[in-house]
């Protein structure tokens, strides 16, 4: 279980190889990569600042993971997010997720990325030809948390 | 009792100060307390601490609910809700 802050860039491709590569009996491997968008709320994008809790921001990961390998039958996951200053296009986050079958693979790798949405202590700023402001969270994003929440 | 108190983007710009160690006066117990105490300090910490504007408190690194107790020694932290990803 790995969970890393870094404003450099991550190589996707090599971290999924390493994570296939880890368990011979691993049947399944599931990525996210979220992006920088050029376009929000109609607003032309030139840049995109992100802030984080140092020490914070890793326990909530950390412990987003942990929730995640208790409820599903997974191997081992790895959750990498970029902050600082980053250009459309630029990879914001990866998420990569192994186990012997995809069902608890694709399971868990969406609700790590649901709860880093709400309970990671990130923050966006945008830049735009218009000025810059703060990304204001979104309503549907906390719906997206409590589908997964047992009734 | 003495506590440090952090605060983040929006919020650290908005007050202009990204932490502080602060003395607690004797009715500041939870973080709803401590929230209507910054809101005294008028101008950007009222419109932050008691204006329309949703703030999220962390204590000790973890995401707590308003009537959060605090502790001597506690790193206490303010931010608007977090949009990462």
């Amino acid at each position: 279980m790995t969970v890393r802050v870094q404003t450099e860039d991550f190589d996707a491709g090599a971290e999924i190889n390493r994570m296939r590569l880890i368990r011979p009996d691993t049947g399944a491997v599931a990525a996210f990569i979220g992006q920088v968008r050029d376009l929000n709320n109609g607003d032309r994008i030139t840049a995109l600042t992100l802030e984080h809790y140092p020490g914070m921001t890793e326990k909530a990961l950390e412990a987003i993971v942990e929730q995640a390998k208790q409820r599903w039958d997974i191997f081992d996951a790895l959750v990498v997010h970029r902050v600082g200053t980053l250009k459309p296009t630029d990879q914001i986050v990866l998420v990569v997720v192994s186990g012997a079958h995809r069902g608890e693979a694709f399971a868990a790798c969406e609700f790590i990325m649901d709860y880093l949405k709400t309970e990671a202590p990130f923050w966006k700023k945008e830049q735009t030809s218009a000025g810059e402001h703060w990304v204001e969270a979104r309503t549907s994003d906390d719906a997206a948390r409590e589908r997964w929440i047992k009734k | 009792m003495q506590i440090t108190v952090l605060y983040f983007a929006r919020l650290k710009e908005s007050l202009k100060y990204s932490t502080e160690e602060m003395l607690l006066p004797e009715n500041v117990s939870d973080i709803a307390t401590l929230m209507t105490h910054l809101a005294t300090r008028g101008g950007a910490w009222q419109e932050m601490f008691a204006g329309k504007q949703l703030v999220r408190a962390a204590i000790n690194h973890a995401l707590v609910t308003n009537d959060a107790k605090i502790k001597a020694g506690d790193e206490v932290a303010f931010f608007p809700p977090v949009t990462g990803g």
